[in-house]
């Protein structure tokens, strides 16, 4: 009894074949049981995540969050989603109707796929696929394309304006994101998610500190979250993508982003913090389930604690920092982990952790006085024109400098 | 017809049909959402064929990169996303008599290996394809050449699209 869900699958695989099914039969029964299973988990999971992320922003702004509908406020979001269900469903005028209604479904089931290939536990995991990692970019695409799609279909120049902002977002930040998942793919041999939780004696967390961090920013950047949330900016595109959603089409996408951030703790969990890994998992593998969501809930923590602290990233320093700053440090990652693993094959475990680690501190110190001769070149830099988002201002400033009347007075 | 079979025919007839409908749909973006469909229905095909790695990475490049960029230029130039002009021009008979020729070159092509009837050998599965198709890229006697080259043929794509975009000083 060490193992219930392996338990419960074969008693039911037993009574199915006493009945007389085919085994191919058998098998599909069960394995649409187990997604039913996952999905439902994970999205009642979504509905607990409602009232915890309103229960931890109220504390980081000194509020005391729900607390009227049942003990903590905990059915607060039970009557939140009666309320989703019973609004009025809007389509606005002149929308694209099918790539409307189809946008938030793929939204949420983009995220909900990524669960698929996530080990819960050393005999529990969905789909156990050789090239996991690359999945979970792939559905991530996906995830964008649901965005682009809201934004286009809503015939609404806010949404379409997230929409753009999406693009310029989420596909630059994807660049590094993916770069520092190859850090652990190198670390295990492998692009199987259940092998890298394997080769995790030591978490990666100690020999690659820093491709952790650039995967834990870039995903934020890539959820949308605050200090990345250009594509919903409430002060200049009051809600962007979603504008015109209302009703459950709005839930969907409210669940979907929620989830993601769960999601991704899941995953920076698995890749980084040994996913199901800790005492005793060995015996009681349903241990697993238990540690891999500690864990996966405390990088949620993390990235709320980072959502509620800092403001938004203004447009053009959230392209430099991508394109100057995180995505050459993740290639310059990439290639010293790569060659110092070849280097150090020979070496015991003990003694390759703690080079590696050194190596990480040392670029992490190079990294932080770049940044400081950087930060005062930038002071300096006041006075000079910023690009800025009023065309007028750049279009008068070109005119300004190439009329033919002003050359003419000045002549 | 066993259950594979009927899976790829519904497969490859969704395929198809999406394939046609981005030649014959109007809105420009809805011929882009087609295409989507088209490379995802080619993806679950290279799965069908256990080339897992090659349809992730189509999802990854043709869909995610690709297909977005291209809906993010329609996007752009709004005034282009429904056209009303003619949807042929005056060669349509030769694209239609080329590509037919081609179809034929391809098909016969393919009659001509071993394996086309019959089954074929199922690969053993000690065997880690995405182990054997890295030590393939990188090894001289294999693809090392075409696999630089290609690099090379993007990095000069990569140089190219900074100096078009570099502002002039």
């Amino acid at each position: 009894m060490t193992d219930p869900i392996t338990w419960i699958a074969n008693w039911l695989e037993k009574i199915l074949e006493g009945i007389g099914l085919p085994s191919g039969i058998v098998i599909l029964i069960l394995t649409i049981l187990g997604v039913l299973i996952v999905v439902i988990f994970v999205l009642v999971m979504d509905i607990f995540l409602v009232w915890m992320e309103r229960k931890v922003v109220a504390r980081f702004q000194d509020r005391l969050g729900p607390n009227r509908v049942g003990p903590y406020g905990l059915i607060q979001p039970i009557a939140d989603v009666i309320k989703l269900l019973i609004k009025e469903d809007t389509t606005p005028k002149g929308a694209d109707v099918l790539v409307y209604n189809l946008a938030p479904v793929i939204a949420l089931a983009s995220v909900l796929v990524i669960w698929a290939v996530i080990p819960f536990a050393p005999t529990l995991v969905g789909a156990e696929i050789n090239i996991g990692i690359l999945f979970i970019v792939a559905f991530g695409g996906i995830g964008t394309l649901a965005i682009i799609m809201a934004g286009w279909s809503s015939n609404n120049k806010y949404a379409l304006i997230g929409a753009f902002r999406t693009v310029a977002q989420v596909v630059s930040y994807e660049i590094p994101m993916v770069i520092a998942l190859l850090i652990p793919v190198i670390l295990a041999r492998t692009m199987s998610i259940q092998g890298i939780v394997e080769s995790q004696e030591l978490w990666n967390i100690v020999i690659a500190p820093l491709a952790a961090a650039i995967l834990l920013i870039s995903s934020i950047a890539e959820i949308g979250r605050t200090p990345f949330d250009l594509l919903e900016a409430e002060s200049e595109i009051v809600a962007g993508f979603h504008i015109e959603y209302s009703g459950m089409k709005f839930g969907l996408f409210y669940a979907g982003e929620l989830l993601h951030a769960l999601t991704i703790g899941a995953l920076f969990s698995t890749l980084f913090l040994g996913g199901w890994r800790g005492p005793f998992v060995e015996q009681v593998p349903v241990l697993g389930v238990i540690y891999l969501f500690i864990k996966a809930f405390l990088v949620y923590f993390l990235i709320m604690w980072i959502r509620y602290t800092l403001p938004r990233i203004r447009i053009d320093h959230m392209l430099n920092f991508n394109w100057k700053f995180l995505t050459p440090l993740a290639l310059i990652m990439l290639m010293v982990t790569a060659i110092m693993d070849k280097l150090l094959s020979n070496y015991s475990k003990i003694s390759y952790a703690i080079v590696m680690l050194a190596v990480n501190i040392i670029i992490i110190w190079a990294v932080l006085l770049v940044l400081k001769s950087y930060s005062s070149f930038e002071r300096q830099q006041v006075g000079v024109l910023r690009p800025t988002a009023n065309p007028d201002a750049v279009l008068s400033h070109i005119v300004k400098e190439t009329s033919p009347a002003q050359e003419a007075t000045e002549s | 017809m066993t259950f594979e079979q009927l899976l790829f025919i519904l497969i490859a007839a969704g395929t198809l049909g999406a394939a046609l409908l981005v030649v014959t749909t109007r809105n420009l973006i809805h011929a882009a959402l087609w295409l989507i469909a088209t490379l995802f229905g080619v993806a679950i095909l290279f799965v069908f064929l256990n080339a897992g790695f090659l349809g992730v990475v189509q999802v990854v490049i043709y869909i995610g990169a690709i297909a977005i960029l291209m809906i993010f230029a329609i996007m752009l130039t709004r005034q282009v996303a429904d056209t009303k002009g003619p949807r042929f021009n005056e060669n349509w008979l030769w694209a239609l008599f080329i590509s037919l020729v081609f179809f034929a070159a391809i098909a016969y092509i393919l009659s001509l290996l071993p394996e086309f009837e019959g089954t074929k050998p199922i690969l053993s599965s000690e065997i880690d394809p995405i182990k054997q198709l890295g030590v393939a890229l990188v090894s001289p006697d294999s693809y090392l050449l075409a696999f630089e080259l290609a690099s090379v043929l993007l990095l000069a794509a990569l140089i190219g699209a900074v100096i078009i975009a570099w502002e002039q000083r």
